[in-house]
């Protein structure tokens, strides 16, 4: 059980290493999240009356739109540079490969949540850094994760890979986005989270469930 | 008689309705160097990612040391290393952190010292610290080779190893592989060049359209017996 996580542990400090090196992944995802924002920022500038019914789809789709790049280089880099197969071969379960690449993809988009976050604020002025906020924030994403990396190895082998993640993922990670614009809605609002316990479920048991379906499929996702 | 180490029956493999493997049976004994000939699209690149668990085979088993590799893939691939024309490497990381993350992948005791010994073996231990990405096509294949024997398993399987390099590098891998593969190890190699395979081999096969047309002995066989049943085999292909 120890190789286990020593597997999850060695690919997650590969990844995170090889992204410190490159940035590749990282510049791409934190540009487009800023221009999103900026773009957001005048289209509904003096427009709004009631930002905090605004601004939650805002943080979400920008985190969705941007977390669709860092997942779909996941598997692509792997795939295009020949070094996928040299994961695959190590001797544990594959499922080791999956959460070492699943944690890598979600250290990436909550650095990029922490980097989008003050600007939303600035932008839109309205508190977004706030403790139950960041909690709902942390959930969704390790939702986003679980599910976008799975779907990353399963696009990888096919021709329309780049335009087969977002397709495949965003409807099957409809519930979390709901559940977290709806929950961010009543907080930004000043309804206290006990009032949304109920979408807070939601999200935790999709986060489950994500979590549990990609570790009994991956093996077969990447397999010839 | 003891049981081969690698044992293949009725190997199919298809993709959709392109069938790529039909119906390959091979004993291959331990310690054995066995190398698989045959033209591009032979097959025989599938062949070796289902023994490297990496393609799960239509129909047919394939047993490993006895156990259907199925079975127990995890216990199988402790056994396996690949050194295929991919070098399996990653080009932002230097030679040691490479080796160190193989390392960790396959729980190796003493890793570094285990790293510092395949990378004085292939030659590239003054190059550790520098990054893949810096070296020659040559030299990257020597640390796939280290890569590869890291965790010293017996069995070494080796896909068109020399596909990219020129001439003197490939005269060195091959050198390289017979001096790392030592007798104990088991080797499958597969390549269309008949030369080189022949340097390394105890035994040859010729794969030609998903079937294992030739099988002996490489005792005695030289370039100029084998290039005729080649031709005979799978036509005046590139070899």
């Amino acid at each position: 059980m120890s190789r286990y996580f020593h597997v999850i542990a060695a690919v997650l400090w590969k990844d995170v290493r090889t992204e410190l090196r490159t940035k590749e992944v990282f510049t791409s995802m934190v540009v487009f999240a800023a221009l999103a924002l900026l773009i957001f920022n005048f289209a509904f500038e003096l427009r709004i009356p009631n930002k905090s019914l605004v601004v939650p789809g805002i943080l979400w789709v920008t985190v969705a739109f941007a977390g669709v790049l860092g997942l779909g280089r996941a598997f692509i880099a792997e795939k295009d540079k020949g070094s996928l197969a040299g994961l695959l071969l190590a001797p544990v379960d594959r499922s080791a490969v999956y959460f070492g690449k699943m944690l890598a993809n979600l250290i990436f988009i909550l650095v990029v949540e922490i980097l989008i976050l003050p600007l939303i604020t600035v932008f839109f002025n309205v508190p977004l850094i706030t403790l139950p906020l960041l909690l709902i924030l942390l959930l969704g994403t390790i939702g986003f994760a679980a599910v976008g990396t799975i779907f990353s190895a399963l696009a990888v082998n096919t021709r329309a890979r780049e335009v087969l993640l977002p397709v495949l993922l965003f409807p099957v990670l409809l519930p979390v986005l709901v559940a977290g614009i709806r929950t961010t809605i009543g907080l930004l609002e000043g309804d206290p989270l006990s009032d949304h316990l109920n979408w807070l479920q939601l999200i935790a048991f999709f986060d489950l469930l994500y979590l549990v379906v990609a570790f009994l499929t991956f093996d077969y996702v990447v397999e010839e | 008689m003891s049981e081969p180490l690698i044992q293949v029956r009725g190997l199919r493999k298809a993709f959709g309705r392109h069938r790529v493997l039909r119906g390959i049976d091979l004993d291959i004994p331990a310690g054995a160097s066995f190398v698989l000939f045959g033209p591009n699209g032979a097959g025989k690149t599938t062949f070796l990612r289902i023994l490297a668990t990496l393609s799960r085979p239509t129909s047919g088993q394939v047993r490993v040391a006895g156990v259907e590799i199925g079975d127990n893939p995890e216990g199988i691939r402790q056994y396996l290393g690949l050194v295929s024309h991919a070098p399996l490497l990653y080009d932002d990381l230097s030679a040691a952190e490479n080796l160190r993350f193989y390392a960790r992948l396959y729980g190796i005791p003493d890793a570094e010292a285990r790293i510092k010994e395949m990378l004085e073996r292939v030659g590239l231990y003054h190059r550790r610290r520098d990054l893949v990405r810096t070296f020659s096509r040559g030299m990257v294949q020597r640390m796939a080779i280290a890569r590869a024997l890291l965790h010293n398993p017996p069995i070494l399987l080796l896909d068109e190893p020399d596909t990219g390099l020129d001439p003197q590098a490939a005269e060195m891998m091959t050198g390289l592989l017979r001096e790392l593969g030592g007798s104990e190890r088991t080797i499958v190699m597969t390549t269309h060049h008949l030369e080189r395979g022949l340097e390394i081999a105890d035994r040859i096969a010729i794969l030609s359209g998903g079937t294992l047309v030739f099988d002996a002995a490489a005792s005695g066989l030289s370039y100029k017996d084998l290039r005729p049943l080649y031709d005979r085999y799978v036509g005046t292909g590139v070899a």
